[in-house]
């Protein structure tokens, strides 16, 4: 229950603030690939204290936003039936599918749960035996082992009345198709402009942090195992702001209390026995090669599109949504011509404006400010 | 999709609200969703103007004295929590938001709603319950009503209370009068009953056991009302908690908000548990707190009296009133920079990461 001042302490941020604006000689691009460290970054305005000349590009490490359109439809069409119980994490329960949401679904009488862990869901069908249970697996590395979990446990008890929406993503082939230039972008003769890397420290616990030495070699860009309180934040943009600046591209651990090389074995056990890669669509972003995770052969009875037959649905994306561009830093969010007029986090169009940890969310709240007269240095803006 | 952004100001058709065609859950979390179904549904069904001022409780001018009228309905659950249970939540919900006015609060009236099978002995508690909290807050439950609907229609029990309370002469407490220079003083520790309840329905556990801080609050209020005639704003922060509340505070009077987030106690439990689920602490549900604008001269008075009392030993001033960004709440984190706070939309969501 400790481990929280310790690692919000504003001296020791001050500290670090200060480092950072000494090392800065130059223009940096910096990425935080997770959700949970833009949180950080925002919640505490750290990218208002930064140096100029340090930019922050929120990358695409949130579950919620990069869920693509096709599958929330296929939950809302699934939760939406009868005798179905449909477990999600909480905040997926407000994401917009094409015309509404899961907590919609549960107005119109859908019975719709929010679980703490996929483990609850498991129960809950044991439970339940006249019901049909799902669980939404969706998430990156971090999510997987328990999803994992409670497929395999669910398989080992025999519940024939559980499974699973599988839509999982990782990391590294994202941040691949992010260094690799026109990926993704609607804009393709642009390439990246990202210095630089925060890798997740959850997603890094599980699968250990070797995964990224392929990108730092064929890249040449720094990449620095970061975690998700404040000072983790402001240690690893430290460590990354002093690669760029010295001209040296390595994979650096700035989380060790959590990371290990090797990542967690058992944990990598379980995944690897109920998922098989696979290709994934990104919301925002477009289908990128190997970047997901699907149930395997042995599992594939536990997989809710076959069992509910809602493969074939594919809802596009809006193609008035840059989310992609945003992603990628290529624009900033105000750049886009939706952004703030039919595109707000009421009625978001895309990825980024989906989840308030999205970029474009968090521009729409500091622009509100701005327009109403008060200095706020803006990112790009 | 619509070609303008939606423009809802000038909206009194009271139905279709947004882009919901049915209440969800969301419509009673006390945000933004909550404020919309007042404000484009039931105030012009009843015939009330636009902009006018809506309050934790009614003011009713009777010429001679003016009464304070406030009701509440009380659907929690778990029925019985860390702390309190529905039933003392029930009175002392409602002496608050009468007691936001400045008044004293003097009687409630009581409507049980109780579903087909619950226990008889469970009701019993639950009414011995709330008879101590009236007594203890010196009102008297004067009036009740008990409906029973079919089994499965609710969960066990759902409780309204509607309190009056009195209004002193020259008291005049209100949203709108938050003046630029004013200070924000929060009355405690927030985000306690929220976390509790939570706890307990989900089965959360997070080492201590997080207990509810409901209390009625009129005698904080009188205390501090009998040190300065400067206290212009009060407000219980309950749901959308300690954000919701500001964010009401500075629409409704036209001023900027802004507060130390470093000055704002949350109880190291309740940290831990709002870092582990990725909730705001300063959007959790308080029972037993309240915020209040005062006059910045008037600041030790008031702040002195709240510490002398038993529900106001750890008060703090965490912010001021400004002229800037008007309608807007700004935090100043720990490191300097500033946020926006916003209403929540409805209830808080934990993240998934």
């Amino acid at each position: 229950m400790r481990y929280l001042d310790e690692f919000r302490d504003p001296e020791l941020a001050a500290r670090l603030f200060a480092d950072i604006a000494r090392a800065t000689t130059r223009e940096w691009a910096i990425m935080e690939v997770c959700g949970g460290q833009t949180h950080a970054i925002i919640r505490n305005g750290i990218d208002q204290l930064l140096p100029p000349a340090i930019e922050l590009i929120h990358g695409p490490g949130c579950p919620v936003c990069v869920t693509p359109l096709a599958v929330i439809d296929k939950a809302l069409a699934i939760a939406g039936m009868p005798d179905v119980v449909f477990c999600s994490f909480g905040d997926m329960l407000r994401v917009p599918g094409s015309e509404h949401d899961l907590f919609q679904v549960r107005s119109h009488g859908g019975d719709v749960r929010v679980v703490y862990s996929p483990l609850d869901a498991v129960r809950i069908a044991e439970d339940n035996p006249g019901k049909q249970v799902v669980f939404f697996a969706i998430g990156f590395e971090t999510t997987a082992p328990a999803n994992a979990m409670a497929v395999f446990q669910a398989r080992q008890r025999g519940l024939t009345n559980f499974s699973l929406l599988v839509s999982h993503v990782l990391v590294p082939p994202a941040m691949e198709a992010i260094m690799s230039s026109s990926n993704g972008s609607s804009n393709g003769s642009r390439t990246s402009r990202v210095d630089g890397f925060l890798a997740a420290g959850h997603v890094c616990s599980v699968m250990g942090s070797w995964q990224y030495e392929p990108l730092v070699e064929r890249y040449g860009v720094p990449i620095v195992v970061t975690g998700f309180e404040p000072l983790d934040v402001l240690e690893g943009i430290r460590r990354v702001v002093i690669q760029l600046e010295a001209g040296t591209a390595t994979l650096e651990n700035a989380y060790p209390r959590v990371v290990q090389a090797a990542g967690n074995i058992p944990a990598q056990a379980m995944i690897n026995d109920v998922f098989e890669v696979c290709d994934r669509t990104w919301r925002g972003i477009g289908e990128i090669a190997g970047s997901g995770w699907r149930l395997n052969e042995r599992y594939r009875a536990f997989d809710a599109e076959e069992r509910f037959d809602v493969a074939a649905i594919d809802s596009p994306e809006s193609t008035r949504c840059r989310s992609g561009e945003v992603l990628q830093g290529l624009i900033t969010p105000h750049e886009c011509e939706a952004f703030g007029r039919e595109c707000t986090p009421r009625t978001p169009l895309g990825a980024t404006m989906v989840s308030s940890e999205g970029a474009c969310a968090a521009y729409y709240q500091y622009r509100r400010l701005d327009a109403t007269g008060v200095e706020l240095r803006g990112r790009g803006g | 999709m619509v070609a303008d952004a939606p423009n809802f100001a000038g909206w009194s058709c009271p139905l279709p609200l947004r882009d919901h065609d049915r209440v969800t859950i969301g419509h009673g979390g006390g945000g933004q969703l909550s404020s919309e179904l007042v404000e484009h549904l039931f105030l012009p069904a009843f015939g009330v103007t636009a902009g006018s001022e809506l309050r934790d409780s009614a003011l009713v001018d009777l010429g001679s004295v003016r009464l304070a009228f406030s009701t509440d309905s009380y659907v929690v659950r778990p029925l019985f929590f860390p702390g309190g249970c529905i039933g003392d939540l029930a009175v002392n919900g409602t002496v608050n938001d009468v007691a936001m006015s400045g008044a004293q609060p003097i009687a409630l009236s009581a409507g049980f709603i109780l579903e087909e099978g619950l226990e008889i002995a469970v009701l019993g508690r639950i009414a011995t319950d709330m008879g101590k909290a009236a007594e203890s807050a010196g009102v008297r439950v004067v009036t009740g009503d008990t409906k029973v609907v079919d089994a499965g229609l609710a969960d066990g029990l759902y409780i309204n209370t509607a309190g009056i309370g009195i209004i002193p002469e020259g008291v005049d407490i209100r949203p709108a009068r938050a003046e630029v220079g004013d200070v924000v003083i929060l009355s405690g520790p927030i985000g306690l009953h929220g976390i509790a309840v939570m706890s307990k329905r989900e089965n959360l556990e997070f080492g201590t056991e997080i207990v509810s801080d409901t209390a009625p609050l009129h005698g904080l209020v009188a205390a501090m009302l009998a040190a300065s005639a400067h206290v212009h704003v009060l407000r219980d922060p309950t749901r959308g908690g300690v954000a919701a509340s500001l964010c009401e505070i500075a629409a409704a009077a036209r001023v900027g908000i802004e507060f130390e987030e470093t000055r704002v106690p949350v109880p190291e439990q309740v940290a831990s548990a709002c870092s582990f689920l990725g909730l705001d602490p300063i959007g959790v549900a308080n029972e037993g707190k309240l915020v209040a604008i005062v006059a910045s001269h008037a600041v030790d008075d008031v702040i002195n009296a709240m510490r002398d009392h038993q529900f106001g030993r750890e008060a703090v001033v965490v912010g001021v009133v400004t002229a800037d960004h008007p309608g807007v709440v700004v935090a100043r984190t720990s490191f300097g920079a500033r946020r926006v706070v916003d209403l929540p939309l409805g209830e808080q969501l934990p993240r998934i990461c």
